[in-house]
């Protein structure tokens, strides 16, 4: 066993509680195991299990109170109370959701492929868990540290489009196959901004670990990178296809999109994959961009992640609550004719300032986001030029239309042929003229 | 204010391009024949004495003896109004009308709801189905022969006869 | 290898969250781009002008209530209308004035919601639907003090309303109208900075004025392509020629022109509504029942008559046998007439524009299938 799992504190502190006295965990406090010697192996075992078993739950359960605290959210944004009666401040009214959502009948549609349809939700809630192993929480607190961290990310966030897919050919459901095309063309189009913004940070750190990008960060990226925060941020939101960006989704278009022919707990399945993959974005965008855990003593570094998360959480549920959604076409264009160029602009500016500080202090870092800012303002101010639509020329209040001309105020002299005038209304003729 | 066109002097205007085509007039009605209605109305549009663009409502009566379509016609430009109206079916067989839809697209769904309804035809509508009730419904609902559903029940009931509860209208 | 693409017809509706009530489409997609749309309604057909055959004048006003049933003040006068203009029934000048209040805040009811429902069907997720229903909750308040019945109203009798407004309606009116004002400026900063509503609206479905008017389409629709067609303004009825307002026109004739002309003229109508306060008179709401007897027997005869309804003329005919109830009545439904250029304004679009255009011909199932 290497020196990395012995960084990790939740292993070391599971691993050296079982196994004692070992070679590993000399040098600690642990003078002996709960398990006789030999057993490494199992305890090996045993803390793998508890780890895992600890995030998936935890995940869950952040799920449960996201549920929650988006409802309470959206009631306060649309001038509503949002749910209270059921526990304190209508907490227990996601638990109740849940309970209600396992008890419902359990169909699938006759013309379904049985085999895919219930593959979909695993194959959805998989990469949305899987994304969490690579996160710190915290000082040591994360299940492992990859070296190739971004790109594991980058690899398992795009597997979710896949079940998508699944989902949707399996359920025969027209509609599901039109939302699940658009969410292949999101996918192709903006995973590629979303990647080349993460350049720019890896560059930086040097490394593609998200403990090292953690440890670079004396300045929070968000404040040396903002081009690649602003692109990154909107590219995880078309990701995972939240509003603006919920094309898959758009219940005002296609109903539900590929979660149409979906009940009971499969479609709770993918209701929770959804929550996660908020969560895990938030905490991918406080990783990389908010410098993690990283605070001042004496708050511990959970509770700063947890407080940025938070905010992250905040913006992205304030986005969706205001903004209307964006046709397919204007998404994709979004993507490639803006975001794409401004990661382009990030990764050359970027890398000239690398090429003039390879190895940035504080201080560098801090010219560096006094240089980036004003490029960032200036390229989205021309790209929101070049692709927002032109300022809307207010109509003349009573404009006559040359090619209609009814607009004239006096009306044509009656004809020889008038008879009667009388009104519409006959019977009340004294408000005429 | 909109002037509205007196029956006697529109019926005059339109025997002037459409010879033979008024059959009477009265109040601010004009009565036409059937056959002549595409003619009329194409003129009434694009006369430059009349332009009346805006089909505002079509409609039917069932008169028991006989049907009757009824168009409301506006002309932005002259503000005024028209009524125009054909006896069709007389006798209740072969209810028929040539379809103005070529000459106001307005008219398109008002025809059909016609024919859905009252049961009167439009000779070259380009999609004469019905629109509110489905196909194969049986009878049109809003002739004053029609045997509504609960009164068929009631007719058909055993012992309906000797009450007097047998359809009453008709 | 090029590869070969069909078509594919899918089903919208009549259960679906964006059609309105019940509404069902054919389209037919090649890939995102709608090649074919046939719209199919009938779904809340109740046969309401058939109903009416059976019923006196007065209990006919229910029936029109449940037609539109988001402007059923607009409804009621429209019937109302063509009843006096039937029997020859000269109305009491109060209860003219209380309707024409009642109308014109149900006309900006009527706006709120088709504005309300076309950011909805923009992707909002509820935000700007519940500011426009807060509103017309508001307005629905004063509907219930002046005649008890916040939707299905039956406010209006042949020759006037049925009731006259309590003491403390006045002052509630007067709060309600500034609480509109405000809310529509909070409605309009909406939407005039927002990039995604002008991105998604602006250049859609765009109709010429001459189609319009050949398609008989008339009200928010025809204003918003420039053509100055107000029924209140070219042929008013009740005491509208004594109101000056302005009609709001556009020339862009697309969707965010539509619903320009709708939230321009939900301010309009606020200024009709302060002009008839000042010039209400007293007196009876409604003739007496020697004048109108309940129980109403016009002369053998037909009517039309036409009000500028929410959507587009919303018009009246009625054949009367001298009984007590009409012989024939027919509705002008402006909802199902404003639907026949449809096909013209989708065909080529995008699907993702299907619902706002939709949305922005503003319908109501109710008075569609009637």
């Amino acid at each position: 066993m290497d020196q990395a799992f012995l960084d990790n504190s939740l292993w070391r502190n599971i691993y050296c509680v079982l196994a004692g006295d070992s070679a590993q965990c000399a040098s600690r406090e642990y003078s002996s195991g709960l398990l006789p010697g030999g057993m490494e192996w199992l305890a090996f075992l045993i803390a793998a299990a508890a780890i895992i078993g600890l995030f998936v739950n935890g995940v869950l359960g952040g799920v449960i109170v996201l549920i929650w605290g988006e409802r309470r959210l959206f009631g306060r944004f649309q001038s509503r109370t949002g749910p209270n009666r059921w526990g304190p401040f209508g907490m227990l009214t996601s638990v109740a959701d849940a309970i209600k959502t396992m008890f419902k009948e359990d169909l699938v549609p006759a013309e379904a492929d049985r085999i895919l349809f219930n593959l979909a939700p695993v194959l959805i809630a998989a990469p949305a868990l899987l994304v969490f192993s690579v996160i710190p929480f915290g000082i040591g607190t994360y299940v492992a540290d990859l070296n190739i961290g971004v790109l594991f990310i980058m690899a398992v966030t795009s597997l979710t489009t896949l079940s998508v897919l699944t989902a949707a050919w399996s359920s025969a459901n027209r509609i599901a196959i039109l939302s699940a095309l658009r969410s292949i063309a999101l996918l192709i189009s903006y995973e590629i901004p979303m990647a080349l913004a993460l350049v720019g940070i890896i560059m930086l750190a040097g490394s593609m670990s998200l403990g090292d990008i953690i440890a670079a960060q004396n300045v929070p990226f968000i404040i040396v990178q903002p081009l690649a925060f602003f692109v990154f941020f909107l590219a995880a939101m078309a990701e995972m296809a939240r509003a603006p960006f919920d094309l898959t989704e758009a219940e005002s278009e296609l109903a539900a999109g590929y979660l149409n022919d979906y009940a009971s707990m499969k479609f709770g399945i993918f209701f929770l994959a959804e929550f996660m993959a908020e969560i895990s974005t938030s905490a991918i965008v406080t990783t990389l961009f908010l410098s993690g855990w990283r605070g001042f003593d004496p708050i511990p570094s959970h509770f700063w992640f947890g407080a940025k998360l938070i905010a992250v959480l905040f913006v992205i549920i304030w986005f969706r609550m205001t903004l209307p959604r964006l046709r397919v076409d204007q998404v994709l264009k979004f993507a490639w004719k803006g975001l794409f160029e401004l990661t382009l602009i990030n990764i050359v500016v970027t890398a000239i300032l690398i090429a003039i500080w390879p190895q940035p202090t504080t201080s560098q870092l801090w010219m560096m986001a006094a240089i980036n800012w004003p490029i960032a303002i200036i390229s989205i101010w021309g790209v929101s030029k070049l692709l927002g639509t032109s300022s809307y020329d207010k109509p003349q209040p009573d404009a006559d239309n040359p090619e209609y001309p009814v607009g004239s105020e006096e009306i044509p002299a009656a004809s020889v042929y008038k008879a009667e005038s009388t009104s519409q209304a006959q019977a009340s003729n004294e408000g005429g003229d | 204010m909109t002037t509205v066109w007196s029956g006697e002097a529109l019926a005059e205007a339109i025997e002037a391009f459409a010879p033979g085509s008024v059959e009477s007039s009265a109040g601010i009605d004009v009565w036409l024949k059937p056959e002549s209605i595409s003619v009329v109305c194409e003129g009434l549009k694009t006369r430059p004495e009349f332009k009346f663009d805006l089909l505002n409502s079509l409609t039917s009566v069932d008169y028991i003896d006989h049907f009757e379509v009824v168009y409301h016609l506006t002309s932005l430009p002259m503000n005024s109004s028209a009524v125009l109206k054909s006896r069709v079916g007389i006798g209740r067989t072969d209810a028929s009308i040539p379809s103005v839809v070529s000459i106001w697209r307005g008219a398109d769904y008002q025809e059909r709801e016609v024919w859905d309804l009252m049961g009167i035809r439009f000779d070259g509508h380009p999609n004469h189905k019905r629109i509110m009730l489905w196909e194969g419904f049986p009878g049109h609902p809003l002739r004053k022969d029609y045997v509504t559903y609960d009164q068929s029940i009631v007719s058909t009931a055993p012992g309906a006869s000797e009450a007097g509860l047998t359809d009453g209208d008709e | 290898m090029a590869i070969k693409t069909q078509p594919v017809t899918v089903n919208l509706g009549p259960q679906h969250p964006s059609t309105h009530g019940v509404f069902r489409m054919r389209v037919m997609f090649d890939g995102e781009e709608i090649v074919d749309v046939e719209p199919i309604f009938g779904y809340l057909h109740r046969g309401s002008e058939k109903l009416a055959e059976e019923r006196t004048y007065t209990q006919i006003v229910t029936l029109t209530d449940r037609m539109d049933y988001v402007s059923s003040m607009l409804n009621n006068q429209a019937y109302i209308l063509a009843v006096e203009k039937l029997a020859g029934i000269e109305p009491s000048p109060r209860g003219v004035w209380l309707r024409m209040i009642a109308s014109e805040l149900q006309r900006i009811a009527s706006h709120l919601v088709a504005t309300g429902f076309l950011l909805q069907d923009l992707g909002a997720l509820g935000t700007p639907l519940i500011y426009a229903m807060r509103e017309r909750e508001n307005i629905l308040d004063l509907f219930e003090m002046i005649c008890g019945a916040r939707i299905t109203n039956s406010y209006l009798r042949p020759g006037g309303v049925f009731m006259d407004a309590p003491e403390e309606f006045w002052p509630a009116l007067e709060r309600g109208l500034d609480d509109i004002v405000s809310t529509i400026d909070e409605l309009e900063e909406y939407l005039s900075g927002n990039e995604i509503v002008f991105s998604r609206t602006k250049g859609t479905a765009v109709l010429s004025p001459e189609l319009l008017i050949n398609a008989s389409i008339t009200g928010p629709m025809l204003r918003a392509s420039g053509v100055d067609w107000d029924l209140r303004h070219r042929a008013p009825y009740d005491y509208y020629g004594r109101i000056t307002f302005e009609r709001k026109l556009h020339t862009a004739s697309d969707n965010y022109a539509r619903y320009w002309v709708r939230v321009q003229e939900a301010r309009e109508s606020v200024k009709i509504i302060r002009q008839c306060i000042e010039q209400i008179e007293p007196g009876p709401v409604r003739p007496s029942f020697d004048d109108v007897p309940r129980l109403l027997r016009p002369p053998a005869g037909d009517a039309y008559a036409a009000i500028e309804g929410s959507k587009g003329e919303l018009g009246f005919y009625l054949v009367s046998d001298g009984g007590i109830s009409p012989y024939r009545m027919h509705v002008r439904a402006s909802s199902l007439i404003n639907l026949t250029l449809l096909r013209d304004m989708l065909i080529g679009g995008q699907f993702g524009d299907l619902f706002v255009t939709f949305g922005s011909v503003d319908l109501n199932m109710g008075e569609v299938d009637r």
